[in-house]
This record gives structure tokens, C-alpha cells and sequence, in this order.
């Protein structure tokens, strides 16, 4: 199940950049929140922010609190703790070349050290399901190279993979930016069935795809994040004029 | 002009040449290019060329003097006295084949472990480029300097042995491992290591499943130019395994090793040990090609197809 998560006062640098100026918000579970905003103006930053994967640059730092559900991700835990909790989808598609396609469904759990073989099929089989990739994949699971699958095979994939560990959070920094129309769609239904079990961020630039598959929007500009409401109020009725400015495309 | 409101003006040069003038125009320069993709490919070829006919001839020459003194007792049978006919390298081989075993088991991991430390966790660090520029340093220094370190640690008071080659060899793989290790490890991308620290693999675990994994065919050739490299140096065993007349199977005594072997009979004054040392290189050449393909087969069995 899904897990709210509340953020009050984060704060996020690259070197001497403040990329990010004190966020409060929260974010109920088993909803989308769409992110939008131009591009550079902290989403991504953000996002990366709820799994403390910013940390990993080692010119960035972020201060604040962020919990889940009670637990402050950045007091209470580890980041390999965190990590494995909330399940992140990258912009373009990556999966590991070397791995085979069940390989990189199982590569949470495998690498994580588990191993208990039925256990990993089943795994593996109700991810990809998920990802609605399995039907296209069965046959070849153990046979062909994860990186041979189409782009948006692929970007499947990555999800699926990020649904094995069974986390609570699933983090989408642009999922559908490389893909074509077909793949976006599937993936904007995928989005809307899994946001059942798990509370989705989506960063994205595509306002449509914002409006189709999140409950709530936040819209970021120059690190700060100007109004988060109800995606239906934030497109018909802003209360910032920034917000509209951006949303009808008169920005700048 | 057209309405269209996204129209941008052409500057000038952009413009398209008249429409009675376009023949000409494009003709033009589709023989200039032709002509000078032509040269280019050209000149790639011929350097292939210049390369390769150099391998093939030495290649060839060593078939040419060598083969015809092979025989099995070539692979069998040790030396023999000065004065009688016959004899073998069987002794130099088995002594090249531990001391360069010797070699890659202490270089190879020494290597990729430095090369590992460079390219994943000393990024930026005074100790990184430190290593860095030893290695480097050390790739230049020549074998015989080497192999007159080896003798003054490992080898003074201590007596020659196999250990003191394969350490002198190694130490001669490291810097070669370590520099291609870092420089495979650099073109990993990086979005992969993301997503496995993205799935809450630590950090040690996805360099080693990861990282390394998907480098592992580059870093495989560097290990196995290194050892190509090590396998035919004379100079550093002079000073360390030394040489032996007979059979040895003690790491810590004098050993024979092809190249030392070839180097005394070459210098010799007799025609058949002239004819031996052409068979020793012969046979040289061929165990290292040998190796280096059989570790290439080992190595891409299990790639799967697609793998990029």
C-alpha cells in the first residue's frame, strides 16, 4: 500500500545553486501528484529529494524533513533503507545491458541478495503484468537482453522493475519524455491503475498527461513551488498568475 | 513572402542558389565529397595495412625458421648439453606458464582494484590523482629498472625465484590494468548506476554487479594486453626467476621461462641452438595467442543477444 508523504521546509543545493527553496507540501497516499514547470526550476530536484538520491552527486546537499508515513527519511533512516521503499523511473530508459530481461525485473531483489527461486518467477511474472509488458515478453524472459526491447518496452520494463521490490512510492521524473504516443498512452494507463496500490510522483512537461492521470499538481518555477492543489483547480482556476501564465503557455 | 507566422527569414548564405544554377551547384560538390570520402577511406585502409603487415610478416617468419625444428621433443624434453643435438624447452614453458600464473593472480586483482578505487569512489581526490599519475609514471618505466627492483626486495639474500618473476611481471601489469579498468568503468553510463541505486542496492554491490559487469569486456582485453605484454619480457627475470638448465616445480627456487631461454640461445654461437630459440618464440607467440583467445571465448559465453 501506498504511504503520504509530508515535506516541510526542504531545502536543496547544487554547489552554491539553491535549486530548491523551501518546499512544504504533503502528499496524500494512493494519489498522482503531477509536478510541472519549466524545465530547470527543481522538479527533478525534487523528486530525487523524496529518495535522497540528490545526495549521490557529491557537490549536493539538501536540508528539511521529509517523512513517510512516521518515519523522517532523513533522521530515521538509511538511504539504502529509503531507496527500497520508493521505486523510481527514470526519464529515458535504463535498463542494465548486460542483464536479461528477468534478469532486470529481479535485479532489486537479486542484488539485495535474495534468491529463493520461485519466489523470484512469481516476482517477476506479477511485475511485469503490472507493467503490462508480460504478455510481449514471456516467451523470451531469460533469452533476450533487457536493452534489445524497444524504447518504450524498455521504460515497461524499468517500471516493472521498480514494482518488484514492492515499494510504497513509485517517483516518475518524465517517464513518457522519450517515448511515442502509443507507449505514452500505456504508460499514462499504467500509471492509473497502479496509483491503487502506491503513492506516484510525476514530474512531467506534457500538461495534458498531468491532467489525465494526477488527482494533484504542483507547479515549480525558479526552485520554489509556486501552488499545489487539486489538478482540476490548478488548470481551470489558478490562484497564481504565474500558474496560469505557465498553463496557458504565455510564459516568459 | 508566406504568412505563416513561425517563418524566419533565411540570412543570405542560407539561401537556396537559383533554380537554373542547382545542377551545377549540387554536382559540384557531390564530387568534392565523393573524392574526399574516397581519400580518407583510403588512408584508414592503408594504415590497417601498414599495421597488420608487420604482425603477419614477423608472424610468418617465425612459422619459416622455427617450425621445421619443432618436434615433440621440442614440448618434452630439456635442454640438452652444449654439444649434443635434440633437447627441449619443456622446463621453459611449464616455468613461463607459473610465473606468468604468478603474475596475473597477484596483478590482475591489485589492478582492477586500483582501477576500481579511480573511476568509482576517488573522483577529485588528492589520493586518486596521486595513484593516477604513479601508474603512469610506472607504465613508462623500462623492464630491466623493474626487474632490478625485484632483486633488490625480493631477491637479495633471498636467492632467484619464480615468485620474485611473476611479482616483478606483475607489478609491470598493474598500471596497464588499473588505466583501462578506470578508463571502462568511465563509459558506463551513468543512468545505470542510478538505477540500481535507485532499487536500494548499496553502493559496493552495484560496482560490483553493475559496474564492473558491464564493463567486464573492456576490462578483459586490458587484462589480456597486459598479460601478452609481461608474457614475452625478458629483462625483469634476468634478475629474478633467472633461468634453469633442468625442471623445476618449486615457486621458490630458480625457474626456466621462454623468453630467458630464448635469450641465452640466441646469443649462443651455435646454429642448433639458433634453430631452437626461432622454435621458442614460435612457441611463444602461439601460447600467448592461444590464451588470450581462450579467455576472449570464456569471456562472451553468456552475453545475450541485443546486449549492446
Amino acid at each position: 500500500m501506498g504511504v503520504s508523504i509530508s515535506v516541510e521546509h526542504l531545502n536543496a543545493w547544487y554547489g552554491t545553486t539553491h535549486t530548491l527553496q523551501d518546499i512544504n507540501v504533503e502528499l496524500p497516499a494512493n494519489h498522482a501528484t503531477a509536478l510541472i514547470g519549466p524545465s530547470g526550476c527543481g522538479k527533478s530536484t525534487f523528486v530525487r529529494c523524496l529518495n535522497r538520491m540528490h545526495e549521490t552527486n557529491p557537490i549536493a546537499r539538501a536540508t528539511g524533513v521529509v517523512k513517510m508515513g512516521d518515519i523522517d527519511i532523513y533522521k530515521d533512516a538509511q538511504p539504502v533503507q529509503i531507496r527500497r521503499r520508493v521505486g523510481m523511473v527514470f526519464q529515458r530508459p535504463n535498463p542494465f545491458p548486460t542483464m536479461s530481461i528477468y534478469d532486470n525485473v529481479a535485479s532489486g531483489l537479486k542484488l539485495n541478495g535474495f534468491r529463493n527461486r520461485a519466489v523470484l518467477d512469481d516476482t517477476v511474472e506479477r511485475s511485469l503484468k503490472s507493467a503490462a509488458l508480460w504478455e510481449e515478453v514471456k516467451d523470451d524472459l531469460k533469452k533476450k537482453s533487457g536493452a534489445s526491447l524497444s524504447g518504450g518496452q524498455q521504460q515497461r520494463m524499468c517500471i516493472a522493475r521498480a514494482l518488484a521490490v514492492d515499494p510504497e512510492v513509485l517517483l516518475m521524473d518524465e517517464p513518457a519524455s522519450a517515448l511515442d504516443p502509443v507507449s505514452t498512452s500505456k504508460i499514462e494507463d499504467l500509471i492509473f491503475q497502479l496509483k491503487s496500490q502506491y503513492t506516484i510522483v510525476i514530474v512531467t512537461h506534457n500538461m495534458q498527461q498531468a491532467a489525465r492521470v494526477a488527482e494533484n499538481t504542483g507547479f515549480f518555477l525558479n526552485g520554489k513551488m509556486v501552488e499545489f492543489d487539486s489538478t482540476h483547480k490548478i488548470f481551470t482556476n489558478p490562484k497564481d498568475k504565474r500558474t496560469e501564465d505557465y498553463i496557458t503557455g504565455r510564459f516568459g | 513572402m508566406s504568412t505563416n507566422p513561425f517563418h524566419t527569414p533565411l540570412s543570405p548564405r542560407d539561401e537556396a542558389p537559383p533554380v537554373n544554377q542547382k545542377s551545377t551547384w549540387m554536382r559540384v560538390n557531390t564530387a568534392r565529397r565523393f573524392a574526399v570520402n574516397h581519400l580518407v577511406s583510403g588512408l584508414a585502409v592503408l594504415s590497417t595495412v601498414l599495421v597488420i603487415v608487420p604482425l603477419l610478416a614477423i608472424l610468418g617468419y617465425l612459422l619459416y625458421m622455427g617450425a621445421s625444428s619443432l618436434n615433440l621433443a621440442f614440448f618434452t624434453h630439456i635442454p640438452a648439453p652444449v654439444g649434443e643435438p635434440g633437447g627441449g624447452m619443456a622446463n621453459a614453458m611449464l616455468g613461463s606458464g607459473m610465473i606468468l600464473a604468478v603474475a596475473s593472480v597477484i596483478g590482475v586483482p591489485v589492478g582492477i582494484s586500483a582501477g576500481v578505487y579511480l573511476a568509482e569512489f576517488g573522483r577529485g581526490k588528492f589520493l586518486a590523482a596521486a595513484i593516477r599519475f604513479t601508474a603512469d609514471v610506472l607504465n613508462g618505466v623500462p623492464s630491466i629498472v623493474m626487474g632490478i627492483a625485484a632483486w633488490v626486495v625480493l631477491v637479495k639474500g633471498r636467492g632467484f625465484s619464480a615468485i620474485a618473476g611473476g611479482v616483478a611481471l606483475a607489478i609491470m601489469m598493474v598500471p596497464t590494468i588499473t588505466r583501462t579498468t578506470e578508463e571502462m568503468l568511465a563509459t558506463v553510463p551513468h543512468a545505470i548506476r542510478e538505477a540500481a541505486l535507485g532499487l536500494g542496492v548499496p553502493k559496493w554491490r552495484t560496482v560490483l554487479s553493475v559496474s564492473l559487469k558491464t564493463a567486464s569486456p573492456g576490462i578483459i582485453t586490458g587484462c589480456m594486453l597486459a598479460f601478452a605484454r609481461v608474457a614475452g619480457e625478458t629483462a625483469p627475470l634476468l634478475f629474478t626467476a633467472f633461468g634453469n638448465q633442468f625442471w623445476s616445480f618449486k615457486l621458490t627456487e630458480p625457474i626456466a621461462a621462454l623468453p630467458l631461454q630464448i635469450y641465452v640461445y640466441a646469443i649462443s654461437p651455435y646454429d642448433e641452438w639458433h634453430r631452437l630459440a626461432w622454435a621458442g618464440a614460435l612457441v611463444l607467440i602461439v601460447m600467448i595467442m592461444v590464451a588470450v583467445t581462450l579467455v576472449r571465448i570464456y569471456a562472451s559465453r553468456g552475453v545475450l543477444k541485443g546486449a549492446s
